[in-house]
């Protein structure tokens, strides 16, 4: 067992107090944004989630130029980016996309202009490295309080939340006519979306943010049905492939180029994409099969063909294999 | 709202209407642009009432009023006699179309339950009153062999079942379906429009319902409004679908034809080849629209176009 397990975890890896950090941080972070992506991919915000990612690299890039914790840069910088968006029309489907690419343009040349004095004025060319891809493993412990209090936040917002964003996702004017306020359940869950992009910001960094927030959620909602199913879901394999990706990086201390290692971001986004092209794979080859099936159903009943797909074998292509919903119970 | 006609308080709260939403002299200016001008009509208790008009022509806007979305530039609604609350839940609303992706994960019974307690924040807790509420509205549209499947693989009839579910869920008095029937193929519609007719019977529930084509609606309705140039005519059918009524909405020539139980309005042939908006304006009501329905082979529903 030793020898097994020594293999796999390389002796000192719990015990390292950075390995602990960056767990505890990477597991944090990733759980909330698997939690906030299911609501941004609900609502169609994911571009969004990835311009609080790159525009937050200025508040990163300005943290290093000030030598002040990076957190607090990029939450600042993403916070203020939330409400030009909002202030923009981020809440119009239409201007959405346009308010976005604004503020997206505005704060990626600003971190072009901060990371360029990092560079020339305190020769901190590591710097742009940092910020733009993360340094899971070099947090510092002090950080752990405002990490942890912020994603509270957030989770916060979204369970309170969550009836209301799940009613205005199916339509803004069926929740203001059930008396739902649209535009402040809106602009709160932005301002919790952009918190939690910089939270994933400081953890794979600014411009990987967005594999964390979309890509457990995205694989979790190929994977259930129900809202709250998708929400833990993604948390969890976002977690998990945090975590997996820690121990891959510090394994891969003995792997080509040696003695090097391989950057911790690398590692969390290869799990997190090699999980979502597994579970899609798998879900394409189940709908192959099932939809094999319905398509000689309906050679069959080709008068009715509405009945077949009105029936429940219609559904089932679609439907019948999200295994984590095989209960029905509520 | 205007002075003269606001006065909530005093001799109109007691007034006893005998609509349960009332329409009064309604106007709205939308971005410089007169949208609907006088609009008045109401809606008693029980009473099924279709909203016909081409696109555009306002019954979208009229929905948002009703649903306090939207407040006129002058003129009040009244729902039971008062100006509309902020908040209503007496009015239950199902949209044209829902953009529901079909990867969502929202299953049918979910979208439901959000009739019920949408609004309210926090986590929903499980609760067996809850699910049995569910599960009664679901069975009550026909809708228990697709709940647990995902709202948004569902095709557009099935929507339509769940989203009058949703509506009904929270019990209003008044149910408003817009343009329920677009999209629909032939059996759908028909499917949609029974159900509209049961529920409002079995619940006392009034119902205004919006559609460009009114054939479909004739069995259930027991008046129609009709929209056109921002004016209303309203009315039971025999009043309301008349040569003469409809010409002076209009503002053309306009001949209504009845034919075995359909109705066709169609304008005259000289106006519409010199105007070709004509044609949309009133690309409502046909009936030989009907062989083209039934026979295209997928079965989704053949354009409306005027027969002249």
């Amino acid at each position: 067992m030793g020898g097994f397990w020594s293999y796999v975890v390389e002796p000192g890896f719990f015990e390292s107090q950075t390995v602990q950090v960056a767990l505890l941080v990477g597991g944090v972070v990733a759980a909330i944004s698997g939690v906030v992506g299911v609501f941004a991919v609900l609502r169609g915000q994911s571009f969004a989630g990835h311009a609080f990612g790159d525009i937050s690299a200025a508040g990163g890039a300005g943290a290093f130029l000030l030598n002040i914790s990076p957190l607090f840069g990029f939450l600042g910088m993403s916070l203020v980016a939330a409400g030009c968006m909002e202030a923009i029309g981020v809440r119009r489907v239409r201007g959405r996309d346009v308010a976005t690419g604004v503020v997206l343009g505005a704060g990626l040349g600003t971190s072009a202009l901060f990371l360029y004095f990092n560079t020339t004025l305190h020769s901190t060319s590591g710097a742009a490295i940092s910020v733009l891809f993360g340094s899971l493993f070099a947090i510092s412990t002090s950080t752990v309080p405002a990490v942890v209090a912020s994603a509270t936040g957030a989770l916060a917002v979204v369970l309170l939340l969550y009836r209301p964003l799940l009613l205005s996702s199916v339509g803004d004017d069926i929740a203001a006519s059930r008396g739902v306020a649209v535009r402040v359940t809106g602009a709160v869950f932005l301002l919790a979306m952009a918190a939690t992009v910089a939270l994933a910001a400081i953890t794979i960094g600014a411009i990987l943010s967005t594999a964390l927030l979309v890509g457990p959620a995205a694989t979790a909602l190929r994977m259930t049905r129900r809202p709250s199913t998708a929400a833990v879901t993604a948390a969890a394999i976002g977690a998990a492939a945090t975590w997996l990706g820690c121990l891959l990086a510090y394994d891969s201390y003995y792997w080509p180029p040696v003695d090097h290692g391989w950057p911790v971001s690398f590692c969390i986004v290869a799990v997190i994409v090699i999980s979502y092209l597994g579970v899609e794979g798998a879900r394409s080859h189940r709908l192959r099969n099932a939809s094999g099936r319905a398509g000689s159903e309906n050679r069959t009943t080709a008068v009715a063909p509405r009945a077949v797909a009105a029936s429940h074998g219609g559904h089932e292509a679609h439907d019948g294999h999200d295994a984590l919903d095989a209960s029905r119970t509520d | 709202m205007r002075e003269d006609v606001a006065d909530p308080t005093s001799g109109r709260a007691v007034e006893s209407s005998p609509f349960l939403l009332e329409l009064d002299g309604i106007g709205v200016w939308l971005s410089g642009r007169e949208i609907l001008r006088d609009v008045r009509f109401g809606i008693g208790p029980g009473e099924v009432v279709g909203l016909i008009g081409a696109n555009g022509a306002g019954k979208t806007t009229i929905f948002r009023l009703v649903l306090g979305l939207l407040s006129p530039t002058s003129g009040r609604v009244l729902i039971e006699g008062q100006p509309r609350p902020r908040r209503n839940r007496s009015v239950g609303y199902v949209p044209q179309k829902i953009s529901l992706d079909p990867e969502m994960p929202l299953r049918s019974r979910d979208l439901v339950a959000l009739g019920l307690d949408g609004h309210r924040l926090g986590v929903p807790l499980p609760s067996r009153h809850r699910r049995e509420l569910v599960d009664e509205m679901l069975q009550a549209v026909g809708a228990t062999h697709f709940a647990d499947a995902r709202v948004g693989s569902l095709s557009g009839g099935e929507q339509q079942r769940v989203m009058i579910a949703h509506a009904l869920i929270s019990r209003p008095k008044l149910l408003l379906l817009d343009e329920p029937l677009a999209n629909l193929d032939l059996r759908s519609e028909q499917e949609v429009v029974e159900l509209v007719a049961r529920v409002a019977k079995d619940q006392g529930l009034a119902v205004l319902i919006s559609a460009h084509d009114l054939n479909p609606l004739l069995p259930v309705v027991d008046r129609v409004v009709y929209v056109a140039n921002g004016h209303v005519a309203s009315g039971t059918t025999g009043e309301v679908v008349t040569s003469e009524v409809l010409t002076k909405l209009y503002g053309h020539h306009v001949d209504v034809i009845r034919l075995h139980g359909r109705i066709l309005v169609a304008a005259s042939p000289g106006l519409s080849a010199e105007r070709g908006e004509l044609e949309d304006s009133i690309d409502g009501t046909t009936a030989d629209g009907t062989t083209a329905d039934g026979t295209t082979a997928d079965g989704t529903t053949a354009d409306r176009t005027t027969a002249v």
